[in-house]
C-alpha cells in the first residue's frame, strides 16, 4: 500500500513537472520570403529576441516557401485541424481565409488600453486589405506600395531635368517621347516607360486606374467594377503607351527581367514595388531617382504585402501567445529596422520618427518616397474568391495588351466572368 | 482450394507492396472519383453530391480547353523531338571521339540542374534586346522578340525549355542500350559494305525497340508532368498562351481552393494518361523484339 502512495504521489510529482513545461506556450509561425535579402536570418533573429524576452512563450518560425505556398501550407494545415498559431500571408487572402473560417479577429485580443493605441498605430492605408465588417482579421508586418524609378543620366542625356519625374499623364508619354532612343534600323535601344504585366499585371493596373479614380472593387469584396468606362480608360492609357506612342515594349512585359531592364538601361523609367529598392541601390551602375506614380485626376497607387494573421483552430493561449508576437514585432523600433533592411514600408508613422530611420531617410532620400505615397494609396484588389477573380482580370489585361482584344471586350468579359463568380457571395 | 500455409505465406510477402499501391495508388483514385461529383467544401460546410455538374462545368470552360490543347502541342513537339535529339545524341557520344566523356556529361547536365533554377537563367536568354537569344538574332538582322510576353511565341518558349531539359535524361538510356549491342554486328555490317544510315536504320533502331518504347511511355508522361517551368516563366500567360492542364489543375486545386472541379480535371487527367499508357502497351509491345 505504501509502495502504491508512493508512486502515485510521485505520478502527481512528475505530472506538476510536465505542466510546468507546458506553462510554455508553443508558437509555430510560418512566414513566406518574398523579396531578395537574409530574411530568414533576420526573422529567426527576430524569434530569438522575443523569446528571450518572453521566457513562458516558445516562437518557432517556418519558413514556408513563397507567399502561394505559404497559404497552401497553412490552408492544408488548417484543413487537417492542425493549423499553425499565426502567419504571414498576402493581405487580399483576408476573404478567402475568413471564407475558410481560418483566422480570428485581431480585435478578441484587444483588451487594454494600450493594445487600442497600438492598433490604432498603423498607417490607415495599410489597415484597409484587413479590416471588414468592422473587424481588424490582419495586422500590417511587411507592406509595400508601387513607385516609379528614373534613370537621372538618361534624363539628363534627353535634355530633361534629372530632378524632376514626371508628375502626370501628359508629362509621362511627354518625356517617355524624349526618352524612347532608337538606332539607325529603327530598333529601340531604350525604352521611356515600363510597366510589367506577368504574373500579377492587376497590381501595377491599380496604379493606372486609382489614378483615372476608379475603384476596382467594394470593400465587402462582393462586387467589381471591372468594366467601368475609368477601368477601360485607364487599361486604354497603358495600352496606348506601347500601341499608340510606341515609348512601352509592346506585349507581356516580365516582372522579373524588370529591375534588370532599368539596371542595363534598356528603360530609362519603370514602375515596380518598393521593395526593390535596396537591390536597385545596390546594383544600379548610374544615379537613380525614386518618385511617386504619376497622377491624372488624382495621384494614386495600390498597397501590397503580407499581414500577419492568427489562426482560428489553434488553442486559446497559442493564440493569446501570438498576439504578443504581433505587438513586439510591429513596435516601432523593430518596424525601422525591417525597412531598412528589406525596403518594405514601416507600417507605422511613429517607425519614422526613431533614430535609426531617421538618419537611414537623411542619408538616403528615396527611402520615404513611398510613405509619402501613402495618402494616396488604397486596398489591394481583393474580394471573396480572390484569386479566381484576380485571374480574370489578369487575363482581360494580358489580352489587352497583347492586341488579342480591345480594352473594353478584354474588361467586359473579366467582368462577366468576375459577376458570375461572386454571384454566391453577394 | 483449400487456403492451406502456403497461402498464407504468399499472401504475407505481397501483403507490404499491397499496402503501398492500396494507400499510394488506388484510395487516392477511387477518392478522387468521388470528389469529382461533389462540391467543393467551403468553411465548415460539408460537401454535398453535385452529379456530373463539375463535368458540365468543365466543358464549358475556355481555360480548360485551352489548356488542354496548349497540352496537345506541348506533348506533340516534346516527344518526337527530345526523343530523336537524345537518340542522335547518344549515337554521337557512342562513337570513339576525342573529348567523349566531356560530351556526354555536357548533354547530361540539363537533367541533374533543378528545373527551377534553370528556368530562371533561361528568363535572361529569353529577355527582349539584351537577351542571349536576342542578341543572336540580332546579329543576323532578325528584330528582337518577346519570346514570353508574345502569346504567338510563349508555348514554343517554354516547350523548347523542356526538350532541352528532356533530351539528355533520355540519351543516357539509348546510350546504354546501344553500349550492350554486340560489336560483331557492325563488323559484320561493315564487311558486307552497308552504309551508316543503313546499318542504324536496319540493325540498330530495331534493336533499340525496347528502350524506344521505355523513352517514349517516360516522354510521354512527362509531357503532362512537366510544368515546374511554367510557374516560374509564364504563370501560364499571357492570357493562358501557356497554360498547360497539370499548370491549371494546380491553379483550380490550391489558389481556388475548389477541390471539386480540381478532382474532375485530375480524373480527365488520369483517363488521358490510362489510355495512352494501354495503347502504346498493346500496339507498339508486337513490333518490339525483346531478347
Amino acid at each position: 500500500m505504501k509502495k502504491l502512495i508512493r508512486s502515485v504521489s510521485m505520478a502527481a510529482a512528475s505530472l506538476c513537472v510536465s505542466t510546468a513545461v507546458l506553462a510554455q506556450t508553443e508558437v509555430s509561425f510560418y512566414f513566406p520570403v518574398a523579396v531578395g535579402g537574409p530574411i530568414t536570418k533576420i526573422i529567426d533573429g527576430y524569434a530569438a529576441d522575443f523569446n528571450k524576452s518572453n521566457p513562458n512563450i516558445v516562437v518557432t518560425p517556418v519558413y514556408a516557401g513563397s507567399y502561394q505556398e505559404t497559404i497552401v501550407k497553412s490552408l492544408t494545415a488548417h484543413k487537417s485541424g492542425k493549423p499553425p498559431s499565426a502567419a504571414i500571408l498576402l493581405s487580399t487572402d483576408t476573404f478567402t481565409l475568413i471564407d475558410e473560417e481560418a483566422i480570428v479577429p485581431i480585435d478578441n485580443f484587444v483588451k487594454t488600453d494600450a493594445d487600442r493605441q497600438w492598433l490604432k498605430s498603423f498607417f490607415p492605408a495599410f489597415m484597409l486589405n484587413g479590416q471588414i465588417d468592422n473587424k481588424t482579421w490582419g495586422i500590417p508586418f511587411q507592406r509595400s506600395t508601387v513607385v516609379m524609378y528614373y534613370n537621372k543620366e538618361a534624363f539628363k542625356a534627353a535634355g530633361l531635368d534629372p530632378e524632376k519625374a514626371p508628375a502626370t499623364w501628359t508629362e509621362l508619354v511627354e518625356m517617355g517621347t524624349k526618352l524612347t532612343k532608337r538606332d539607325a534600323s529603327g530598333n529601340v535601344t531604350q525604352w521611356g516607360i515600363q510597366v510589367p504585366s506577368s504574373g500579377f499585371p492587376y497590381w501595377l493596373f491599380q496604379g493606372f486606374t486609382t489614378q483615372n479614380g476608379a475603384i476596382l472593387a467594394n470593400s465587402n469584396g462582393t462586387t467589381v467594377a471591372f468594366d467601368d468606362l475609368k477601368t477601360i480608360e485607364a487599361l486604354q492609357f497603358w495600352m496606348d503607351l506601347s500601341q499608340k506612342y510606341k515609348i512601352h515594349p509592346p506585349g507581356v512585359v516580365q516582372w522579373g527581367t524588370t529591375p534588370r531592364d532599368f539596371m542595363e538601361g534598356k528603360s530609362a523609367m519603370i514602375w515596380t514595388t518598393t521593395g526593390n529598392l535596396t537591390n536597385i541601390r545596390k546594383n544600379a551602375p548610374f544615379e537613380f531617382g525614386v518618385a511617386m506614380l504619376p497622377a491624372n485626376v488624382r495621384l494614386g497607387s495600390p498597397t501590397g504585402g503580407g499581414n500577419f494573421f492568427i489562426f482560428k483552430n489553434a488553442p486559446e493561449k497559442e493564440q493569446q501567445a501570438a498576439y504578443e508576437f504581433a505587438k513586439w514585432l510591429t513596435q516601432p523600433e523593430r518596424a525601422a529596422q525591417w525597412s531598412i533592411d528589406t525596403g518594405y514600408v514601416a507600417v507605422s508613422p511613429a517607425a519614422y520618427e526613431t533614430p535609426a530611420l531617421k538618419t537611414y531617410v537623411a542619408e538616403f532620400p528615396p527611402a520615404v518616397v513611398a510613405r509619402d505615397q501613402l495618402p494616396h494609396a488604397v486596398a489591394e484588389l481583393s474580394t471573396h474568391d480572390n484569386q479566381r477573380v484576380t485571374k480574370a482580370l489578369n487575363d482581360g489585361l494580358q489580352a489587352g495588351l497583347t492586341g488579342t482584344k480591345t480594352a473594353e471586350q478584354a474588361l467586359k468579359d473579366a467582368q462577366v466572368e468576375a459577376n458570375r463568380l461572386l454571384r454566391p457571395y453577394q | 482450394m483449400t487456403f492451406t500455409s502456403r497461402h498464407i505465406q504468399a499472401y504475407l510477402l505481397l501483403l507490404p507492396a499491397f499496402v503501398f499501391l492500396v494507400g499510394f495508388t488506388h484510395y487516392p483514385a477511387i477518392a478522387t472519383l468521388i470528389d469529382s461529383v461533389m462540391s467543393a467544401p467551403r468553411g465548415g460546410r460539408t460537401p454535398v453530391f453535385v452529379g456530373l455538374e463539375n463535368y458540365q462545368a468543365m466543358i464549358q470552360d475556355p481555360v480548360f480547353w485551352k489548356s488542354a490543347t496548349n497540352n496537345l502541342w506541348f506533348a506533340l513537339a516534346t516527344i518526337p523531338a527530345s526523343m530523336a535529339i537524345s537518340i542522335v545524341m547518344a549515337l554521337w557520344v557512342n562513337d570513339k571521339i576525342a573529348g567523349r566523356q566531356f560530351l556526354r556529361m555536357s548533354y547530361f547536365l540539363p537533367t541533374v540542374m533543378p528545373m527551377i533554377a534553370v528556368a530562371n537563367i533561361w528568363i535572361f536568354f529569353y529577355t527582349p534586346d539584351y537577351g542571349l537569344i536576342n542578341q543572336v538574332l540580332q546579329l543576323f538582322g532578325i528584330k528582337s522578340q518577346n519570346f514570353l510576353g508574345d502569346p504567338n511565341l510563349a508555348l514554343m518558349s517554354v516547350t523548347i525549355v523542356a526538350i532541352w531539359k528532356e533530351a539528355g535524361f533520355f540519351m543516357i538510356f539509348y546510350l546504354a542500350a546501344l553500349q550492350t549491342l554486340s560489336p560483331s554486328y557492325r563488323e559484320a555490317a561493315q564487311i558486307e559494305g552497308a552504309s551508316r544510315w543503313y546499318f542504324f536504320w536496319r540493325i540498330q533502331w530495331p534493336l533499340l525497340m525496347p528502350t524506344t518504347i521505355f523513352v517514349l511511355v517516360n516522354a510521354l508522361i512527362n509531357s503532362v508532368r512537366m510544368v515546374d517551368h511554367i510557374f516560374v516563366m509564364t504563370n501560364g500567360g499571357p492570357n493562358n498562351a501557356s497554360s498547360l492542364l497539370l499548370f491549371y489543375l494546380y491553379e483550380v486545386g490550391f489558389k481556388f481552393w475548389d477541390r471539386g472541379y480540381a478532382s474532375t480535371l485530375t480524373v480527365v487527367l488520369l483517363a488521358i494518361l490510362a489510355i495512352a499508357g494501354l495503347m502504346q502497351f498493346f500496339l507498339l509491345d508486337r513490333r518490339a523484339h525483346y531478347r
